[in-house]
């Protein structure tokens, strides 16, 4: 007969598959940069949610006696800002916003841009046309202009400046979104979907989104550093979140003005930023290569 | 043709042109098939001569947008060609459903095996998760995977292509459809699987008493599985016949010439391989008459004028020669093909 025979099989023991993120999980731990980035990224985000429990002074309650003391101060390890308000505190407090900020207008702009790639690649033709074009528009701009100038015309604001961000960030999801789906459409499976019976809902929702997400998501992750370096600059141009607000962008911009007194101090806030961005760029970079097991 | 039931398929003057290029391509120029409850038919042909268009348009899987069909197709009295909507996803793998070439790129890599079976009998029939993943498995061990239970939880990319072509075909058989619909289901595997795969298919072909039409380049495999063969050219079915008749005794040329170019196994080292001389046709650009004719030894002005008609050359054997009389020779002496 054809085919091998079961009894020759059952003496091999065939390990279940783990599943899929179970590998991905594996393949994740043994990078051991990714593994620490992540570490780093969810302790940020601890520190932010457990702000008020961990900040051991009010960030707010500043005493001009004691401004602009050095790091290593006595009841100041991060010493004070320009208004005597302890700088650790802030700090922790300022993550709360900042990740807010670039967490928020990221999946904000997935959502959009995804919808939009997805729908542009998968239905194609004048549809595709007119939107990826519309989208190129936006690309036009360089990111920081875009950001700077749509927050400017929409007001400061810590919600017009989230807006201004996930508009500059729906063209380069979209963008990636419809060049997958577009991959998509054309293959093998998706036309086996079709002669199984599949319609065109039950192709989008599983196999375009199936193997469409992973890759935008991936992306998306990527992008949160970015939007964070971009709503510290909005905020640090003013156009974002007010004082007395702890924003880390805010902070810089506060403390520039002592930067030859105090320059350590003032480099504080733009350490922040930069351990941030480069965790979660590390984590991204990580994950991704991990998410790839079919290549 | 019994007449006494109805054929599981019945294709009449299809004829598929593609208008999305430049200039309108007939890939397939009216081609009239049957086939009966139980029955394998093979469609033989070389690249580009439309025997997978021909299968694909039998779940109308050409995009409408682009692709104008013509004739009739029929599948166990369902009227294709008026399907529209809902009414045509649900007979795509339940009236008719196809095992593609490529297992590799057919199976969606983001879910497992199981899944896309479950999937796929979920969507034609009202049954709980749990029953459709006992056929599912079911499906699996009538295919021949060993431990199924625990392959129905594997991705594709774990499997090896034999495996990965039989969860294929417990995929398109996990319906029940009347009609199976092959691709080259074998050219993509190493050879020693691609005689499993056959054999396999042959034997639940038998088991189920399903009909069959199953499109290969590969005359060897078509001898294997089918119990007819049609030769197809530049869109059209040029001859059709039982596997015996079509070849022990091939009347169209260019099934005497694909014949001859086979390679057999007393052929002294050294000697070239018989060839057909030429190229096949531009679809785009098909001549008036026989699409074969400037290639053919035997083509006379008759042939370049208008297409020739099907000639009933013994029962159940029809070529679409003009020179059927010519090419009616003892078999193992074929005709001056390759002039």
């Amino acid at each position: 007969m054809s085919a091998v025979p079961d009894g020759v099989v059952a003496g091999v023991a065939i390990a279940r598959s783990p599943g899929y993120w179970v590998t991905v999980l594996w393949r994740f731990s043994r990078d051991p940069f990714a593994v620490v980035a992540a570490l780093v990224v969810l302790g940020l985000i601890a520190m932010a949610v457990f702000a008020p429990w961990l900040a051991p002074q009010d960030p707010f309650h500043g005493m001009s006696l004691r401004r602009l003391r050095p790091p290593g101060s006595e009841g100041y390890p991060l010493g004070t800002d320009e208004l005597g308000r302890d700088m650790l505190s802030r700090l922790i407090y300022g993550a709360r916003i900042s990740l807010f900020m670039g967490i928020v207008p990221v999946f904000a702009a997935l959502a959009v841009g995804a919808s939009i790639g997805i729908v542009a690649g998968y239905v194609g033709g004048w549809t595709n046309t007119v939107l990826m074009r519309t989208m190129d528009v936006f690309f036009a701009f360089p990111s920081v202009l875009l950001a700077v100038a749509l927050a400017g015309a929409l007001g400061p604001g810590i919600l017009n400046s989230m807006l201004a961000l996930t508009l500059v960030f729906v063209p380069p999801i979209a963008r990636v979104a419809e060049s997958v789906t577009t991959g998509v459409r054309t293959r093998d499976y998706v036309e086996a979907a079709k002669a199984s019976g599949a319609g065109a809902l039950i192709i989008i929702r599983k196999q375009v989104l199936g193997n469409v997400l992973g890759p935008i998501f991936v992306y998306a992750m990527s992008l949160i550093a970015v939007c964070m370096i971009l709503a510290s600059g909005l905020s640090f141009l003013g156009l974002g979140v007010k004082p007395p607000q702890p924003d880390w962008g805010l902070m810089l911009n506060t403390l520039r003005t002592a930067i030859y007194t105090q320059p350590l101090l003032c480099a504080l806030p733009g350490l922040m930023i930069f351990i941030t961005s480069i965790s979660f760029n590390l984590m991204t970079d990580g994950l991704r290569s991990a998410m790839d097991i079919k290549a | 043709m019994t007449g006494v039931a109805e054929p599981v398929l019945d294709i009449r003057n299809l004829r598929v042109t593609f208008t999305g290029g430049a200039k309108p391509v007939n890939a397939v120029d009216g081609v009239d098939l049957s086939i009966e409850r139980g029955e394998v038919v093979a469609l033989l042909g070389e690249s580009g001569s439309g025997k997978s268009v021909t299968l694909r348009s039998i779940l109308r899987l050409h995009p409408a947008k682009r692709t104008r069909m013509e004739g009739a197709i029929h599948v166990a009295g369902t009227n294709v060609m008026a399907l529209e909507g809902g009414a045509l996803t649900d007979f795509r793998g339940k009236g008719a459903s196809m095992i593609f070439q490529e297992p590799m790129l057919a199976l969606d890599p983001v879910y497992t095996l199981g899944e896309q079976i479950i999937e796929a009998i979920l969507r034609h029939e009202n049954i709980s998760t749990s029953e459709a993943r006992r056929r599912a498995l079911d499906w699996f061990e009538r295919v021949r995977i060993p431990s199924p239970e625990r392959r129905l939880d594997t991705y594709p990319h774990e499997m090896s292509g034999g495996m990965r072509q039989r969860a294929m075909i417990a995929l398109a058989l996990a319906c029940n459809p009347k009609l199976l619909l092959a691709d080259e289901p074998t050219t993509a595997l190493d050879a020693t699987v691609q005689v499993q795969i056959l054999l396999l298919l042959r034997d639940l072909q038998r088991e189920l008493g399903l009909s069959m039409l199953f499109v290969t380049h590969d005359i060897g495999v078509a001898v294997e599985v089918a119990d007819r063969i049609a030769v197809m050219y530049a869109g059209r079915i040029v001859e059709i016949g039982s596997v015996r008749d079509v070849i022990r005794s091939p009347r169209h040329p260019y099934t005497l010439g694909l014949l001859s170019t086979r390679p057999h196994g007393g052929r002294l080292s050294g000697n070239r391989l018989p060839t057909i001389p030429g190229s096949p046709p531009d679809l785009a650009n098909l001549p008036p008459g026989c699409a074969f004719a400037m290639r053919c030894a035997l083509a006379a002005d008759a042939c370049r004028i208008a297409a020739p008609e099907a000639v009933e050359v013994g029962p159940g054997h029809q070529a679409r020669c003009v020179r059927t009389a010519e090419t009616a020779r003892p078999a193992g002496a074929p005709a001056g093909v390759s002039a």
